[in-house]
């Protein structure tokens, strides 16, 4: 009897089996990111302080100077611009995606997972030719502006349009994902209590998957402000973001150092986004999103 | 009257939603289209030559309406060297990048899934840097990096392929460590728990039952790093040096006269995409049938999320 007791007892407080793996795996990517992602910007940072000595040469010393350049007028405009462009753009995602999200989440069922797919098709094409298509479509020879005369390439219209096209499958991913989560009955019992539609909507469904809509609007918002390739191809070099003034200083300018700091000045501008992008993501372990 | 008022909602929102597939999918189609489009009339009629796709991207007028049928694009897309060396080029670099940034992914996945929160999160914050950063600020760091790290140390190699590949691999590895954790994670460790119990040790139990499940977010991560490297233009172009991969060609291309042989070029290429994307999507399938629906769809819409 004793026996039997002192074999069950253990099991009592069950003893949580995990395989784990050895800590060293992540040594090889931690030594890559040390080297070839924190060195870059160690040293991008060290370039945001150097002075420009030459062509293509610096000394390193510790001057702020280059900041006091980006503290300019004209800089500070086209960091106002980016961001206010990326904000609308984000916003105008949300507009757009949010609905799509919900009428795959809440109507859709066996063909769920093939409307998900759909939309994630179009981002596995190249960027730059999804780019180039709008370009012809939005091209003042083209049927838009000939015929129904929506002549907008090259203005922030066409590098809006641009940003809400290729984000969009980023920003509806992580809502879906929150929108999956949603149990629905919830709705069904405000209605049955008496709430309206948009009021159950407002107070179940939106608060529930507002920290979906959060990261997903920060995971377009923050790329948006990064980008390069959209407004210099739409805004046909009218409209630039901080990223292509980053680039001609790197590329036709060949000011380094002060290419560094307007670098650092952008991460410093959007590093309040990361944080709390990276909180959500971290803490929601929802991946992608 | 309610079940009506749902109807109409359901209604409203799958006209909307047909409205959003529309506005992804005409950038696509124009694409597929224009791959077919002749040059202007005027062009052709001044045009000496027989093959009217050997027209000067200068002289070929308005490609951006419809100008009548063709379909020499396709010979004349794949007859140019520029074009074809630069995508076989791409095509090694994505494969290297992947591969790498694959394996490295893989170790850090297995590792970190079952780690301590504590020690996980530095790691975790690192990584979600890696993707928020924005390229255009890790092409020029890494363009600086390249630079000094070559000035210093001769064995390091001068901007090209190699460094287009070492820059590429920080963001894949990232984007393939959190695609196969999310999975790892989903699997849970019931069938790990049972070989272990069967006297199966922790190099078996990893061969024969750990990666075979993991196997299909392995894939989809190769394959996600693979299009990503491809497709990417910011950091290669400035750390190519004078290499020439896919996008940087098709850039200019866009930036100083395309011809529609980039169109039937990108349509090629979106036919090869769509036959990845078909096995991707099979491959997961049949993961689903394996375990708990629920942890399947994240891990399906981990694997897709990040592409």
């Amino acid at each position: 009897m004793a026996a039997v007791a002192a074999a069950v007892k253990p099991t009592k407080k069950r003893r949580s089996f995990a395989p784990k793996y050895p800590a060293w795996l992540t040594l090889p990517s931690l030594l890559y990111y040390g080297i070839f992602f924190l060195g870059p910007m160690a040293i991008l940072a060290v370039f945001s302080v150097s002075l420009q000595s030459g062509f293509g040469s610096v000394e390193y010393t510790f001057d702020t100077g280059q900041f006091a350049q980006v503290n300019d007028s004209l800089y500070i405009s086209v960091f106002e611009r980016t961001l206010l462009m990326a904000a609308t753009g984000s916003l105008v995602t949300i507009a757009v995606g949010y609905p799509l999200a919900y009428w795959m989440a809440r109507y859709l069922s066996t063909y769920k997972m093939l409307a998900l797919l759909l939309v994630i098709v179009p981002f596995w094409t190249s960027f730059l030719i999804r780019t180039y298509a709008l370009k012809i479509i939005l091209d003042s020879h083209g049927y838009l502006a000939q015929d129904l005369g929506i002549d907008i390439l090259y203005t922030k219209y066409a590098v809006g349009v641009g940003l809400v096209y290729n984000y969009l499958p980023l920003f509806i991913l992580p809502v879906f994902a929150s929108l999956e989560r949603m149990d629905w009955t919830l709705i069904e019992a405000a209605t049955d209590l008496g709430a309206r539609p948009l009021t159950a909507f407002k107070d179940i469904t939106l608060r529930l998957t507002l920290p979906g809509v959060v990261t997903g609007g920060l995971l377009v918002f923050i790329p948006m402000c990064g980008e390069y390739i959209i407004p210099n191809i739409l805004g046909g070099g009218k409209f630039e973001f901080v990223g292509n003034i980053i680039g001609d200083t790197f590329g036709d300018a060949q000011n380094w150092p002060f290419g560094s700091a307007l670098s650092i000045s952008l991460m410093a501008a959007l590093s309040v986004f990361v944080v709390i992008y990276i909180m959500f993501a971290t803490r929601e372990e929802q991946f992608g999103a | 009257m309610r079940r009506r008022r749902i109807l109409t909602a359901k209604r409203g929102f799958t006209l909307w939603a047909l409205i959003v597939y529309a506005f992804l999918y005409l950038p696509i189609l124009v694409v597929v289209i224009f791959a077919f489009d002749k040059p202007s009339p005027t062009s052709v009629a001044t045009f000496k030559g027989s093959n009217i796709c050997d027209i000067q991207p200068a002289d070929i007028g308005n490609i951006s309406v419809w100008n009548g049928f063709t379909s020499c694009w396709f010979a004349k897309g794949l007859d140019t060297g520029l074009y074809t060396s630069a995508i076989k080029t791409s095509f090694v670099i994505a494969a290297e990048a992947s591969i790498i940034a694959t394996i490295l992914g893989l170790g850090a996945a297995l590792a970190l899934a079952r780690m301590r929160r504590r020690w996980r999160a530095p790691f975790d914050v690192l990584v979600y840097l890696t993707l928020v950063v924005p390229e255009i600020v890790i092409a020029v760091a890494s363009l600086i990096f390249f630079v000094q790290v070559r000035s210093n140390f001769g064995a390091f190699p001068p901007l090209g392929r190699s460094t287009i590949l070492l820059g590429q691999i920080v963001f894949n590895a990232s984007l393939a460590m959190l695609i196969i954790r999310a999975r790892f994670v989903g699997m849970g460790d019931k069938l790990e728990e049972a070989a272990y119990d069967l006297g199966s040790g922790p190099f078996s139990t990893f061969r024969q039952v750990t990666l075979p499940r993991l196997m299909p977010a392995v894939i989809a991560a190769a394959l996600l790093s693979f299009t990503f490297s491809f497709d990417d233009y910011v950091l290669p172009a400035f750390t190519n040096g004078t290499t020439s991969t896919w996008p940087i060609v098709l850039y200019s291309a866009v930036r100083f006269g395309i011809t529609p042989a980039v169109n039937a070029l990108a349509t090629l290429m979106l036919l090869v995409t769509l036959v990845l994307i078909v096995a991707v999507a099979l491959l997961l399938r049949r993961s689903r049938v394996e375990g708990p629906g629920q942890e399947e769809q994240q891990g399906l819409g981990a694997a897709l999320g990040l592409g």
